[in-house]
């Protein structure tokens, strides 16, 4: 991997239609210019893996984008609905999205055990909830010690995970810190990961509680500053929250969101 | 009702009364988040605010829009990720009071936050379960804020995303206590001792018993000794209009 590549190379070469896509970022870190650029390669049929689709997922599934989606909280945070997801399930707009939901713990541990090529995760959750009834995805399994009835989530293990990250060394080592949500998670259980990162420096800084991750466990490194906006780089930029409270209006209307798709360069995409 | 405040404002500042100095405190997006940092900026300074991004002991200087803004790590006594945040934290039973939302619940404090209508092919799509389901099964105790009405409090919920006491308020096996307090817009209820069945306990000022009738859709049941909440003081009000505003505020 070690050289840096430009975004479009590290897309093209390694997101392909149909593929179990994650882009992973707790609200921190999303990587919305790898998405952008997913959307205007125009790819199709991907199986979307995200904790919290976010506004990032909400312009994926309007562009077409995705066929179905493993999710644990859909909602614009702090403001309301995903109403290009809500479109996509209730309306088959533009074509229907099925889903597949966890809780955050759930999926969580459908990750952790997806890194560690295990069948899947156990915890203690779910018990009672009408989740429960996905049972391709959510089961029950009696601990061997105690006989405890425990939950079981299967792995989850995508074919290419995208995440954003402050940092890669000349090596192509990645650093992240702040927020890091699920991400070592999310590149360790992936056949193949691609990072975006701010900048490239020639040696890490010195910082507590930061996640690194070396660059053979990669296939790719693009420099692609602000490639989290509207989301944020801790260190780099705030959140755009005004983003977020605006997109409620582009994403409530179709012709708002075709809109949008088209002063982005993004309408090709779009198979509505 | 006065001119200086109004119903949901009650709902929220009630909401913040019930959170204390050493209370761990799971917070969410929407009303738990405003009500949390309420209690933090007035008379429980020393709660300690969790978010399930995985910030512990977050101080925000201005009310978080998300519940990952920059400055919720940037406070933190601790950042941890997500897998260890629900695993070991939360799952393992350190949290004391969490706050929930809900777009439906009934009567033994089941509630949805994931479809109305039918799952494959909703009538309405919402956001899902996020932190909820172990944040209900495993805080200490569960406090819903809730605005009251025959859409929200429903005889039975179309998803069970949370458990509260089980179908007939007699399942609940989870560690912890389940839904205690359910603030609303018009008061509180709480479980009955014996039946699990949320009761109304305490009126909002203003507020009626036929108005709580008429806001819900199961046969409502109030304590024989209702209470009535006491009004928002000036210095809740105040700090409400300020977090709203999204002012810095020093701690």
């Amino acid at each position: 991997m070690p050289r840096p590549v430009p975004l479009d190379e590290a897309i093209a070469t390694h997101v392909h239609d149909g593929d179990t896509v994650a882009l992973e970022g707790f609200t921190h870190l999303i990587p919305f210019a790898a998405a952008h650029e997913i959307a205007r390669q125009g790819r199709r049929h991907l199986k979307l893996v995200r904790m919290t689709p976010d506004v990032v997922y909400d312009q994926l599934i309007g562009l077409g984008v995705a066929d179905e989606l493993i999710f644990s909280y859909g909602g614009n945070p702090g403001v309301g609905s995903l109403h290009r997801l809500r479109d996509a399930v209730e309306k088959h707009w533009p074509h229907k999205v099925v889903v597949h939901e966890h809780s955050h713990a759930g999926l969580a541990n459908a990750y952790v055990a997806g890194a560690g090529r295990l069948p899947f995760a156990v915890l203690r959750g779910y018990r009672g909830t009408d989740l429960e009834q996905q049972s391709d995805i959510i089961s029950r399994v009696t601990c061997p010690f105690t006989g405890e009835e425990l939950a079981a989530v299967r792995a989850v293990n995508p074919d290419v995970t995208v995440i954003h990250a402050q940092l890669a060394d000349r090596a192509g080592n990645v650093m992240l810190w702040g927020l890091t949500g699920v991400q070592r998670e999310a590149v360790l259980a992936a056949d193949r990961a691609i990072v975006t990162v701010e900048e490239i420096v020639d040696e890490f800084p010195e910082r507590t509680g930061a996640v690194i991750l070396p660059e053979w466990v990669l296939k790719a490194v693009s420099v692609v500053p602000n490639g989290a906006w509207p989301s944020y780089a801790l260190g780099y930029s705030t959140r755009d929250n005004d983003f977020y409270q605006q997109w409620d209006a582009v994403s409530r209307d179709r012709g708002a969101f075709l809109a949008w798709a088209k002063e982005n360069g993004l309408e090709a995409a779009a198979d509505a | 009702m006065p001119e200086n405040w109004n119903s949901a404002d009650m709902m929220n500042v009630a909401a913040a009364r019930e959170l204390h100095d050493g209370n761990v405190c799971l917070v969410g997006v929407g009303p738990p988040n405003l009500a949390a940092n309420l209690a933090r900026h007035t008379h429980a300074p020393d709660c300690r605010l969790v978010y399930e991004s995985g910030a512990i002991d977050a101080k925000p200087r201005r009310l978080p829009l998300s519940i990952g803004d920059d400055d919720l790590a940037a406070t933190a006594t601790s950042v941890v990720s997500v897998p260890e945040m629900f695993n070991y934290w939360v799952g393992a039973g350190r949290i004391d009071v969490g706050f929930l939302g809900a777009a439906q619940i009934d009567k033994f404090g089941n509630i949805n936050t994931t479809v109305i209508g039918d799952h494959d092919n909703p009538k309405t799509r919402l956001p899902g379960a996020g932190g909820a389901p172990e944040i209900a099964a495993n805080a200490g105790r569960v406090i819903v804020i809730v605005k009251q009405s025959t859409r929200t409090f429903v005889e039975k919920v179309d998803f069970v995303t949370s458990v509260g006491y089980g179908p007939t308020g007699r399942e609940r096996q989870a560690p912890g206590a389940g839904p205690t307090l359910v603030i609303t817009d018009h008061g509180v209820l709480e479980p009955d001792p014996e039946t699990n069945e949320l009761t109304m306990t305490r009126l909002h000022p203003g507020v009626t018993v036929e108005q709580a009738r008429a806001a819900t859709g199961w046969d409502l049941k109030f304590a024989a000794d209702i209470q009535s909440v006491p009004e928002p003081t000036e210095t809740e009000l105040d700090m409400l209009r300020r977090l709203r505003a999204r002012e810095v505020i020093d701690a």
